[in-house]
């Protein structure tokens, strides 16, 4: 058996994208929320410095004067991470990118994702290399949303993406970390954060993803489509770090029996 | 002229800048992005650009997502 003691707690890194640091590992997207109101009330219960936003054509017609989400989550407040969600190419994906950076005056951290197809929205990582490729030679800072293929992520980050982002299972599935041995691999090999991106349906899958030692967690669903969305937020705040504490502070072993925890010594029985 | 904008065909006044297009369509100093012939128009350009027959124009913002 390994004496637990002789390896070297995990070090406690401060999270860093592109030369900032953050405080909180949890990123949120701003999907599927009821209002603007709701959508900036969980942001905030969340604790999220970053959160993800989606590119699309204005509604032209229409009331101009509609809450526009970048308003609620300001620019000044939080990191803006601009997705390519919807992209099923790599040139859609480069356009769109293309396109958040002029809508963000110049800021090029990017979430690329380039999916597959539309049942289970994974990610075509062919496409998603080709795409990682020009974006990065244009000068963007690539977070990349990806398969838990460990080649493949270490891959990405020999190309010289900014973060490794596997899903745990599909996106809005809220299946939890469908394979944990993958996520673990890639964090083990990983230079750069590795972050569990899609597939997060409750507080204890945020925990297990931050306990497997991923630097982060992003979601969207798991948080949005709760009953209590604003409660939600604030449990997964919770449960991250949770879990981060839980991974730097080295688990016990596993042991088959039991091992009392009262001592036998001194029963006057 | 005709152009097309988010997909719709739309009549323009010949000559017609971006910055015309984005006053008529009441979206001045809103944080928006604009691409024509799928070449982005960085922001300070709008009032220079000259829209042209069959430009296809799209203008885009931020919504929620994940």
């Amino acid at each position: 058996m390994t004496d637990q003691s002789q390896i070297p707690l995990p070090e406690d890194k401060p999270l860093e994208f592109a030369g900032r640091v953050y405080q909180s590992r949890l990123l949120v997207g701003t999907g599927k929320y009821r209002d603007m109101t709701e959508t900036g009330d969980a942001i905030k219960a969340s604790g999220a410095e970053i959160v993800t936003v989606a590119v699309r054509r204005t509604n032209l017609g229409q009331n101009p004067d509609e809450p526009n989400l970048l308003d609620v989550v300001s620019p000044k407040d939080y990191t803006i991470l601009p997705n390519t969600a919807g992209c099923f190419t790599a040139k859609d994906a480069v356009r769109t990118c293309k396109l958040a950076r002029e809508l963000l005056d110049g800021h090029n951290l990017v979430k690329l994702e380039v999916l597959g197809e539309e049942k289970t929205l994974y990610p075509n990582m062919t496409e998603t290399l080709v795409a990682a490729e020009q974006l990065i030679s244009d000068g963007f800072q690539v977070m990349v949303y990806c398969s838990d293929d460990p080649l493949l992520a270490k891959r990405l980050e020999e190309m010289g993406c900014i973060a490794i982002m596997p899903l745990g299972a599909p996106i809005g599935s809220g299946l939890g970390i469908q394979n944990r041995y993958n996520i673990r691999l890639i964090v083990e090999n990983a230079n750069v954060p590795v972050l569990v991106d899609a597939g997060v349906g409750t507080a204890s899958d945020a925990t297990i993803a931050m306990e497997l030692g991923c630097d982060g967690v992003l979601m969207n669903t798991a948080i949005a489509s709760a009953r209590d969305p604003v409660r939600m937020a604030r449990a997964m705040k919770l449960a991250i770090e949770s879990g981060r504490e839980a991974y730097l502070s080295g688990r016990m072993a596993k042991k088959a029996y039991a091992s009392a925890s009262s001592p036998i010594d001194g029963t006057f029985f | 002229m005709n152009v097309i904008l988010n997909g719709d065909h739309r009549e323009l006044p010949d000559q017609a800048t971006l910055q015309w297009l984005i006053e008529d369509l009441g979206l001045a100093g809103k944080r928006l992005a604009i691409e024509v012939n799928e070449e982005i128009v960085p922001r300070s350009q709008y009032g220079d650009y000259r829209l042209k027959d069959g430009d296809r124009v799209e203008v885009v913002h931020a919504i929620g997502g994940g």
